[in-house]
């Protein structure tokens, strides 16, 4: 058995990511997930900090059970920058050797992870639906509590569980709500571990001109009813009719990939391992296959409705009610049956 | 202004067209039987750098790593108006993660001389990871700018760029050389020129050019690779070897992550109440839904 020794690192560590001052929910959801892991692995959870003033950020992660902060807290700092945070986040790995390191797999998660990979030659699997901790005998030998990097690959036609054994560091990001909030009854005590912040000649070779963000509209976390279409809707016109149910129905409109990729829908609304995970109340798929990186994310859902022409849609092995038929025919009659029926 | 681009393009298997013939009986992929295709942000970081020479002149290299019938691509490149193109293949290379990609990438481009511009789709569809342009630029040791979405302005040392962020968009001004990757609205890519179809469609790599040789003993390969670099019509082919590579950090001796399970995806039986597609039949599960409290 490959052992972790006594004397190796066996934290979990989350970066902690914000932008304009606001923390990212899926921080605090990998930090839910950390905690998780940490205790099976008998280390300690830590979250990583970057930013300027970043007081309340701190006392939030306590909140998700973080024991101790390592922050950076420096006006230059203030919005994500590659070159500093990476060079920071190389340090600090380089420093202390973390077991794990989670990050959310935004576009700052996904331009960071990789270059702090790289410099710390650790392995790093995108887009993750599950982490577990488990021993693993790989090519015959055995290996002590190994995190597992779970995803979906290849078009969605093969779950890979992918591992890094023989590397100090494991990397891995996720999605938003892919894992659970889960905040603590009472926040833990957690340490703060101020770090002094450096510039580096490097820092500035990239400046930030300008910066336009708007809240984003949606919320699809937080809809208890999700009408979503997919590819099968055909046209971008014949889309309107999942707005229409949603409007009647008081839910939220997505899409799956295929539906954003032809257009149909921007990407904020899209379901699945690319995009986000729900678990509302009722999920209705119109016009959805249902492939592996659709279901990842829906398929928690309490009730589902899939609507297709193809009995053998793989959205109908998870589905609740099946109607086989064409949405463009059955959503009109859903509309009018439930009118009827508040009546 | 002379700026060099280097464009790294991957050949990936067409996952979005998986069809019934690629799956094997026992619900793996069949990857032979997977037509390949070129990266279609790949295809778009190369015309955002063809954009870049035809405004102010200079280079545009494109390389890959991958098998040898990933040339297919590279000649595409050619049609484009790529002026060289490079194929980096090696068995050694198998079962390279994105770090053991990376370096390998990394160390050809060191020995493609001075540039201005690393360019790259912003990920590939068959792994969807977005991680090789970032892992590039770090063992460059250059910045990097990803999910660009235009080119505003370049300058003999500068560039700057409209990339997407959570909820909308940044500029940001870079020093050059930078590593840039693209999102696919980034720009339409150009159609090929039918004059340099014809002029490159036989464009060669060297392990193209073995084959030729082999079973005509009236060819040898030094002067065949001479004859096709005078005619231009020679891709560049380097193994491992040639770019004098830590084997330890190539293919899967490379690469910190394995795979360690494979599941084909099974699809459970369905418990799912099928419902009439009429209005009764929709009128009753509304019913229910409504008696769950789940409408209305």
């Amino acid at each position: 058995m490959v052992k972790i020794l006594e004397t190796m690192n066996k934290d979990v560590w989350v970066f902690i990511e914000q932008r304009n001052g606001k923390p990212a929910d899926v921080s605090f959801e990998l930090l839910s997930k950390g905690r998780k892991l940490a205790e099976t692995l008998n280390g300690s959870l830590k979250a990583v900090v970057i930013g300027y003033n970043v007081n309340n950020i701190i006392e939030e992660t306590f909140k998700y059970g973080a024991e101790e902060v390592l922050t950076i807290d420096h006006p230059e700092l203030e919005h994500y920058k590659t070159m500093p945070y990476s060079r920071i986040l190389n340090e600090l790995v380089e420093k202390h050797s973390p077991r794990v390191v989670l990050f959310g797999a935004t576009i700052i998660g996904r331009d960071l992870a990789p270059r702090v990979a790289s410099h710390t030659k650790s392995g790093l699997t995108a887009d993750c639906t599950d982490l577990q901790i488990s021993n693993v005998k790989y090519l015959k030998k055995d290996y002590e509590d190994l995190l597992l990097q779970i995803r979906p690959a290849f078009g969605g036609n093969i779950i890979a569980t992918i591992i890094t054994p023989d590397n100090p560091t494991q990397m891995a990001t996720v999605r938003e709500g892919v894992m659970r909030l889960e905040p603590l009854d009472k926040p833990v005590k957690g340490k703060v571990t101020k770090i002094d912040y450096q510039p580096d000649g490097l820092d500035d070779i990239i400046k930030i001109i300008e910066q336009h963000r708007e809240e984003s509209k949606v919320n699809l976390k937080a809809a208890s009813i999700i009408v979503s279409g997919g590819y099968g809707l055909g046209t971008r016109e014949n889309f309107n009719l999942i707005h229409e149910l949603a409007d009647v129905l008081g839910g939220e409109v997505a899409g799956s990939r295929a539906a954003v990729d032809a257009g149909f829908i921007s990407h904020d609304h899209q379901v699945g391992q690319t995009g986000v995970t729900v678990r509302p109340k009722l999920y209705i798929a119109c016009g959805i296959s249902g492939a592996i990186q659709h279901r990842a994310g829906m398929a928690e859902s309490n009730k589902i409705i899939a609507i297709n022409t193809d009995p053998d849609a793989p959205i109908f092995g998870i589905a609740h009610y099946g109607i086989v038929g064409d949405a463009m025919q059955i959503i009109p009659m859903f509309i009018n049956v439930f009118k009827q029926k508040l009546r | 202004m002379d700026l060099h681009s280097i464009v790294m393009v991957k050949q990936v298997p067409d996952t979005a067209n998986i069809s019934g013939q690629v799956m094997k009986d026992d619900g793996t992929v069949n990857r032979a039987k997977l037509p390949a295709i070129f990266n279609h942000e790949d295809r778009v970081a190369l015309e955002l750098a063809l954009q870049i020479k035809d405004k102010f002149g200079g280079k545009v290299t494109v390389i890959t790593m991958g098998p040898p019938r990933a040339s297919d691509i590279l000649r595409e490149c050619l049609y484009m108006g790529a002026d060289e193109a490079v194929l980096i293949s090696d068995r050694k290379f198998a079962g390279a993660d994105t770090l053991a990609t990376s370096y390998v990438l990394s160390e050809a481009i060191n020995k493609l001389g001075k540039y201005d511009f690393v360019f790259a789709g912003r990920q590939a569809i068959d792994g969807d990871t977005a991680q090789v342009g970032p892992q590039t630029a770090e063992k460059l040791n250059i910045p990097q700018i990803t999910y660009a979405e235009e080119i505003l302005d370049v300058s003999e040392s500068s560039v700057k760029i409209k990339r997407k962020i959570e909820g909308g968009y940044e500029i940001l001004e870079s020093k050059l050389p930078v590593l840039i990757t693209v999102l696919k609205d980034a720009s339409f890519p150009r159609p090929y020129k039918a004059k340099r179809v014809m002029a490159y469609k036989n464009a060669k790599t060297l392990i193209e050019l073995e084959k030729l040789t082999e079973g005509n003993s009236l060819l040898y390969i030094d002067q065949l690779k001479d004859e096709y670099v005078s005619k231009q019509l020679y891709i560049q082919t380097l193994t491992m070897d040639d770019l004098k590579l830590d084997e330890k950090r190539c293919g899967v001796h490379g690469s910190p992550t394995k795979v360690h399970k494979i599941q084909s995806v099974v699809l459970a039986g369905g418990n799912h109440e099928m419902i009439e597609p009429s209005k009764t039949g929709i009128g009753i599960l509304i019913d229910k839904l409504m008696e769950d409290h789940i409408l209305g």
